[in-house]
């Protein structure tokens, strides 16, 4: 390992930290349970995870923009409770201010310190040259390609000398040559030690970017966000993604990214049967249409890969897990370690018509999920047949927080009227059971 | 090495003046020679009842405009002020929200003119034996008619500032005061600015309405264009009020190129958007603003006093400040409080409708509140008459022009122009006809109410059609859809939300106008019409301050009405359905 690590230099230390929102009636939602991450002197720690997953939640506790709800959150033995000068955060989507310049941009964090003009300048100057942005100091946020956009958020969070250097997603706005660039200059300036950073801590989704930056991987599992497993890396700077040993780091990350942990017996008890409130990915029936298809050419008969599937498709893994869901939801597909089977209703949807497909998969909405059935149920209940949105939302909100509720019932609006099991009116905010082809005018 | 390099070319060219310097060094002595002046004669002695004489000569007006503008600019610093205090307030503490957010929207409907004459008297007495007093009635006349809608623009802005900016400040330690100056500020500002120029050019008009006062039976003449024009209806002097219109034309015209394109163009940096759309705004004045080395060097003054204040509020708590999210509050103590602060208010809010009515009551009858409010109606018919007809001329225009982009881009400064013309200078004009021909004054002085606020109909709709996507036009074209289906399904649907925009101020305009407009003079001849605007004006003529305060109240009643239950649901429906993405 290119810095040395001793094991009493704990810059960062979480120890059984939880977060929970409130929600009305339920109690409590939980989004971390029980986390315990040290990041030590002299190492980047990845946390993977797919999103949502509570991964960047865990990053605003750090540097204290929201605060745990249990646990303790220590920076040098001290405790977290709001903004520290030694954490600096680097943001997804850059957030730079569009009416400061560049040079603006990166003196912010110094102004905040009251360092004098002069010093201001010099030190901004420097780290604009560092980070390659030499030449730019005078143009706007709007001038810049993304690139160069995260180049200011890395100098506007290294300006400061942090000790600590948090990434939120830092790479994943950029287009793949661009942030590969970016993570290369990065991984350069840390290992010449050309800044004064004692450790990262960075948070992704990707696990390659992972694997080519960090010392140690800790793989989160969603719902609530948890530590799943830690990997240390010990391969040398710079990494040769080609390489055996690379690869085969990948597929163990893979492997213990998709495989179920032994459930606790709530768990199983919770998925065994999904309630009402089953928090549904949000993917459209287009894009499940779409893995199916994929799944039932002749070429895969019925079972594939999933790094294949990923491929065929163009996506990232990470994005094609919430489809996944939906279809292991539905009973079309079975995913079991990395490899992706049709089940007999999977292959009777891929291969019906239109019409068919609606009805197969309306069948199965029925079946296989609560909440389509519960509305259903209660518009076959009313004399009316028509029941307002908010009373489903409110039965939601007993489960889920406010936000997620809402996109809940967004997802099974969307199949539900796929389906035809019900018609929704998004202006009234009213499902009924009739039939909207009825209603509208030629 | 590179920094060194930097900082020497950035200093050489500062040592000379440039040829731009030339022109810019004058001008701004100029100007603080014409600010020392103005002021003084702000503060000349003076007590009720003397007269001041206003000059018809044409040679006297230059000095006249320059105090008219002189108010014009007092009262948008105070203005500013307000709106960044008041609106802050607003924003940031939920429980002066409750009570800020509905008060500034029942201000915003309360007709200017109507209160000018009660607030003179109590100006005039803070400063006894000045011009100040009277000086200090029209400019607060002129706040009122520009800090509410400034202040709705900064709080909706605040409001909507994204987290993650918010995130930068906090992550990075920014004071409260840093915050402000670097992140609310700077984001609130481009529509800030759109909205002081929507009150620029509502100013102009009340500007003038201000100067010529009347309080319990005493005219004074404030030195102005509007004093000037007043004095030209006295004295029925058609060449004079020429003059005074054109004057009046220069100046908008000046101040608009002066003052309001270099800000727009500078402030276009401000935008939040990620990328540059369409071409940028450019004003000639600040092309030469930067070109100029004077102007860099005096830089350096700001640049020192915002150290100097960031060492002062530095120790400004930064934390509390966050705008909330809309989480809902579980905590049961601050429900009970909440509830307790609700019952507060109601309260308060019976107290002063008993207090104002036990006022208004003891010096009239409710006999005599019904008649008002029957004049509220009369008023109310006029307003959506003429706004309907407004709307049938200017809709089908404005989409016309719309439609086309070069010509848009050149008529629409002009539609902004000509709203920022106080059409109260024309009303001379109108109400000599009317004397001259006999015509009822019941219809033909009705039309003066939207003669100034039109205009804002015709810019919203030739904006709205303008931003009519091209995709959608050439579908149309492609379905072959005939003129009804077109104007039905696209157009009107297209530019719905600006011309609700565009009724909304103009409506809003056309009230506070009807104080001006139902009872109007030319010479000895005095014409009005029925309703609520001439039942105010009279009142305020004769001084009687229960009837004032009487057709204020209602005449707010009606205008809040009004937006809540006709222009605020249009809007909200357009803002749902209709909006182009």
């Amino acid at each position: 390992m290119v810095n040395s690590v001793n094991n009493g230099d704990k810059l960062i230390d979480l120890i059984g930290v939880n977060k929970s929102f409130a929600a009305p009636e339920k109690g409590r939602i939980a989004v971390l349970q029980d986390v315990n991450i040290q990041v030590r002197r002299g190492e980047i720690v990845a946390v993977l995870g797919r999103s949502g997953c509570g991964k960047s939640t865990l990053l605003r506790i750090i540097c204290g923009l929201t605060t745990a709800s249990s646990g303790k959150v220590l920076y040098r033995g001290r405790s977290v409770r709001k903004p520290v000068p030694g954490i600096s955060l680097v943001f997804q989507s850059f957030a730079l201010f569009p009416w400061l310049n560049v040079l603006g941009n990166v003196e912010l964090g110094l102004e905040a310190q009251n360092v004098p003009p002069a010093e201001r300048r010099e030190r901004a100057l420097a780290v604009i040259d560092m980070i390659g942005l030499d030449g730019f100091e005078s143009a706007y946020p709007k001038e810049l390609s993304g690139g160069m956009r995260q180049r200011v958020g890395f100098a506007r969070a290294l300006v400061v000398n942090p000790d600590v250097l948090l990434m939120d997603e830092a790479f994943s706005s950029l287009d793949v040559p661009t942030a590969e660039t970016l993570r290369t200059d990065l991984l350069d300036l840390w290992v010449e030690h050309l800044i004064p950073t004692q450790a990262i801590l960075m948070v992704s989704h990707n696990i390659e970017e992972a694997l080519l930056l960090a010392d140690r991987i800790v793989i989160f599992e969603a719902n609530p966000g948890r530590v799943k497993a830690e990997v240390p890396i010990t391969l040398k700077h710079p990494r040769d993604r080609e390489s055996v040993v690379f690869r085969q780091l990948v597929e163990r990350v893979y492997t213990i990214m998709t495989t179920p942990v032994v459930p606790s017996e709530a768990e199983l008890a919770r998925l065994a049967r999904p309630t009402i409130g089953h928090r549904l990915p949000r993917v459209t029936v287009a894009q499940m249409t779409g893995v199916l298809d994929v799944i039932n050419q002749p070429a895969n008969a019925g079972s594939i890969d999933l790094p294949v599937l990923a491929e065929t498709l163009q996506m990232e893994v990470n994005d094609i897990f919430p489809i996944l869901e939906a279809l292991e939801l539905l009973d079309f597909a079975h995913v079991a370690g990395r490899r992706v089977t049709l089940m007999r209703h999977g292959r009777a949807f891929a291969e019906a018509d239109i019409q068919r497909r609606k009805v197969i998969f309306g069948e199965h909405l029925l079946r296989r999920v609560p909440l389509a059935a519960h509305i259903r149920r209660v518009l076959d209940e009313r004399p009316s047949q028509r029941a307002p949105s908010s009373r489903f939302l409110r039965e939601l909100e007993d489960y889920l927080p406010e936000q997620d509720a809402e996109g809940v019932l967004e997802v099974i609006i969307d199949w539900g009227r796929y389906a035809e099991l019900f018609a929704y009116d998004s202006e009234a905010g009213i499902f009924s059971t009739e039939n909207p082809g009825a209603e509208v005018e030629t | 090495m590179r920094l060194f390099s930097i900082l020497q070319s950035a200093r050489a060219p500062l040592d000379l003046p440039n040829r731009w310097d030339i022109v810019v060094f004058p001008a701004l002595f100029g100007l603080i020679f014409l600010l020392a002046w103005g002021t003084h004669q702000m503060a000349a002695p003076y007590s009720l009842g003397e007269p001041i004489q206003i000059s018809l000569d044409p040679a006297a007006l230059p000095q006249y405009a320059a105090r008219t503008v002189l108010r014009m600019a007092v009262a948008m610093v105070l203005s500013l002020v307000f709106t960044l205090t008041y609106a802050t307030l607003a924003a940031k503490y939920r429980r002066a929200e409750q009570v800020m957010v509905p008060l500034l929207d029942v201000l915003q409907s309360v007709p200017i003119l109507g209160f000018l004459s009660i607030t003179v008297l109590g100006f005039i007495r803070l400063f006894p034996g000045s011009l100040l007093g009277p000086e200090a009635a029209a400019i607060f006349a002129i706040f009122t008619s520009q800090a509410w809608n400034m202040a709705f623009s900064f709080y909706h802005s605040l409001r909507i500032i994204p987290r993650e900016l918010y995130q930068v400040a906090a992550v990075f330690q920014l004071s409260s005061w840093q915050r402000f100056w670097k992140l609310e500020v700077p984001f609130a500002l481009p529509n800030l600015l759109w909205n002081a120029m929507m009150s620029a050019s509502g100013g102009w008009f009340f500007v003038v309405a201000s100067e010529a006062i009347s309080v319990a039976g005493h005219n004074i003449l404030l030195p102005g264009i509007g004093s000037y024009i007043a004095v030209a209806i006295q004295q029925q002097d058609l060449t004079a009020i020429g003059y005074a219109i054109e004057t009046m034309l220069l100046v908008v015209l000046v101040t608009d190129q002066l003052v309001f394109r270099p800000l727009v163009a500078w402030a276009d940096r401000f935008k939040f958007e990620q990328a540059s759309l369409g071409e940028a705004p450019t004003s000639w004045v600040l092309t030469l603003l930067t070109r100029t080395n004077l102007l860099r060097r005096l830089l350096v003054v700001p640049a020192w006093f915002w150290e100097w204040s960031v060492r002062q509020f530095r120790r400004l708590p930064a934390k509390p400040f966050l705008p909330r999210l809309r989480l809902r509050i579980t905590r049961r103590e601050a429900r009970r409080l909440d509830r307790l602060w609700n019952w507060f208010l109601v309260v308060a809010a019976a107290v002063s409708i008993v207090v104002l009515t036990r006022f208004v009551v003891r010096e009239t009858s409710y006999v005599e509140i019904g008649h008002v409010f029957l004049l509220g109606l009369l008023t109310a018919l006029r307003v959506i008459v003429l706004i309907l007809l407004a709307s049938v001329v200017w809709v089908p225009i404005g989409v016309w022009i719309g439609l086309r982009p070069h010509l848009a881009q050149h008529l629409q400064p002009v539609a902004l122009f000509l709203s920022a013309f106080p059409a109260n200078l024309l009303f001379p004009l109108a109400v000599s006809l009317i004397v001259i021909h006999h015509l009822n004054p019941e219809i033909w002085l009705s039309p003066l109410m939207i003669l100034g606020t039109q205009w804002y109909i015709l810019f919203n709709v030739i904006a709205g059609a303008a931003s009519i996507p091209a995709d959608l036009r050439e579908v149309s074209a492609n379905l072959g859809l005939r003129r009804g289906a077109w104007w039905q399904r696209l157009i009107l649907p297209g530019v719905f939300p600006a011309f609700v925009t565009g009724v909304i101020t103009a409506s809003g305009g056309a009230w506070n106008a009807s104080v001006v407009s139902e009872i109007a003079s030319w010479g000895i001849h005095t014409v009005s019409a029925t309703g609520l605007g001439a039942y105010i004006a009279l009142q305020t003529a004769s001084g009687d301050y229960p009837r004032v305060a009487l057709g204020i109240a209602v005449m707010s009643l009606y205008v809040v009405a009004v937006n809540r239950l006709v222009w605020r649901r249009l809007h909200l429906y357009a803002e749902k359905h209709l909006t182009l993405g």
